[in-house]
């Protein structure tokens, strides 16, 4: 049952040291608050998980707080390259990753299958590509038409985390707008979090809007605007100015941690 | 009245929408054409893009694929396993366009690196959604600069796969798979002659007996990309 607590109390609760952390949205409802919080808690280690790093992600790999980054699309939507994640890749600045990369489709398929309780998800995928040898999937071949498919393990998260527009006191969440896997990483991972916009009395159906019930997620923390510089569709805009003006901030070394540190977001200092 | 080459290459790929249900996009020039063919060629052309938004009307050109535009205007909204499970992979989605920063004469992709792998020079996005997308729809269209970095030899990394692609649309002219699936050069735009293509291009590109020169823009096609971009 989700308890609505503070977002500080509930990244403190929810979040280790060396997790696996999936911070879910699909260039919409990106939860950078909750992002933020994990980096003023100072987690390291971490094994981050999402289909687009996106903004958020450059600015904690940015800061060394990933050992590991699962992904499918690095780069900033619209702009360019990250190039927080580029640093880290190319030069090990500040700190070297691994890197687990997938297509989309296949990302997608992970969250289904740890959202499914199965091993694998299956697709017509990633064949005739160098992904193939780079990343952790097998052929398999049906056993009705003997087509040969992929086969994608199940992600299962530690901690899925989100943004939504609203939940009730009961802590059911309702988004809407664009969707992404934020339903699939919540019901993949062991623990969640959902941040939202506003706390309701009680939750109004929106067309295409998708509920969570509140029993399968473990904290809601209201965070008002806490996916700016993204969006919560219907109640505040994308930044696309943010997103721009990142290229120019994450490209130098200390432009960059100078622009962390005023915000708190760049942890002790080595 | 003159025209810039990137907006003829941009009017060539609407041109290639006419006729066409549905076109699955990015953003950029692909996103900009398709908008662009919904104005002048193909008013009910089916935008999707891989946000989930099908049916999409922007009134403008978005920066990025989850501008709240898409997802306001669209038919419906659909998460992202569903687009690529039930709509991509099935093949309900007719045409894709897709970018990259290598291209090689079977118009196989990369946008993952430039360099080894494991300790590349240029570690580019990644995949994204292209690698099923190239697959899933029946019908790609690469588009892309027409430069030696970008039309290579070999591939610093495979990442799509250019078994579906019936056009390569730069902005010199367009080329397209021969009967052993290598890219032909079919068509220069106008001001631009083969050995300029071929100049450009670091493998020795066939060219068509029969080259055609790409029509110039009409100043329909201008006046609504002006516009377009203008909004």
């Amino acid at each position: 049952m989700a308890e609505v607590v503070a977002l500080a109390e509930a990244v403190d609760g929810l979040v280790r040291d060396g997790d696996a952390v999936a911070l879910e949205g699909f260039t919409h409802l990106i939860p950078f608050a909750a992002g933020h919080e994990v980096l003023r808690q100072r987690r390291r280690e971490l094994e981050l998980i999402r289909m687009t790093p996106d903004v958020l992600y450059d600015q904690m790999i940015g800061v060394g707080a990933a050992r590991k980054l699962v992904f499918s699309y690095g780069g900033n939507p619209g702009v360019g390259s990250l190039h927080r994640f580029r640093a880290a890749i190319e030069r090990g600045v500040p700190r070297r990753v691994e890197v687990e990369e997938h297509s989309h489709a296949g990302m997608a398929n992970r969250y289904v299958a740890g959202a499914s309780g199965m091993p694998c998800a299956l697709l017509r995928g990633y064949r005739g590509t160098d992904l193939m040898r780079h990343t952790r999937v097998e052929e398999i071949t049906c056993p009705f038409t003997g087509e040969v498919l992929v086969a994608v393990p199940a992600l299962n998260p530690d901690v899925a985390i989100i943004h939504a527009q609203e939940a009730d006191a009961a802590g059911n969440v309702q988004l809407w707008g664009i969707l992404g896997v934020q339903k699939e990483a919540v019901l993949a991972a062991q623990r969640s979090l959902v941040t939202v916009e506003r706390i309701v009395d009680e939750l109004e159906l929106r067309p295409g809007g998708v509920v969570i019930p509140g029993w399968c997620v473990d904290a809601v923390a209201a965070a008002p605007g806490g996916s700016q510089p993204s969006y919560a569709h219907g109640v505040t805009v994308r930044d696309n100015d943010a997103y721009r003006d990142w290229d120019r901030i994450a490209r130098d070394d200390d432009t960059f941690r100078g622009w962390m540190e005023d915000r708190g977001l760049a942890g002790a200092r080595a | 009245m003159s025209w810039e080459r990137g907006e003829l290459q941009t009017i060539a790929c609407a041109r290639r929408l006419a006729g066409k249900r549905s076109v699955f996009i990015g953003v950029g020039k692909p996103s900009t054409a398709a908008i662009l063919a919904r104005m002048v060629h193909e008013p009910g052309l089916v935008l999707v893009y891989e946000s989930g938004t099908i049916g999409a009307k922007p009134h403008r050109v978005p920066l990025s694929i989850g501008d709240g535009d898409l997802a306001e205007t669209a038919d419906a909204v659909v998460s992202v396993p569903e687009m690529f499970n039930y709509w991509i992979q099935p093949g309900r989605i007719e045409v894709a366009f897709l970018g990259a920063a290598q291209v090689d004469r079977h118009a196989n992709l990369n946008s993952t690196v430039i360099g080894p792998y494991d300790r590349p020079r240029t570690r580019l996005p990644g995949a994204g959604g292209a690698p099923e997308i190239a697959i899933g729809c029946p019908e790609v269209m690469v588009v892309a600069p027409h430069g030696r970095r970008t039309f290579v030899d070999e591939l610093d990394f495979r990442t799509t796969s250019g078994a579906h692609t019936t056009a390569v649309i730069t902005d010199l002219g367009v080329l397209e798979p021969g009967a052993d699936g290598e890219l032909v050069l079919v068509a220069v735009h106008p001001g631009v002659d083969a050995g300029e293509v071929r100049a450009a291009t670091s493998w020795n590109l066939r060219v068509a007996d029969e080259l055609r020169t790409t029509d110039e823009p009409t100043r329909r096609e201008l006046d609504a990309l002006r516009d377009l971009v203008s909004r």
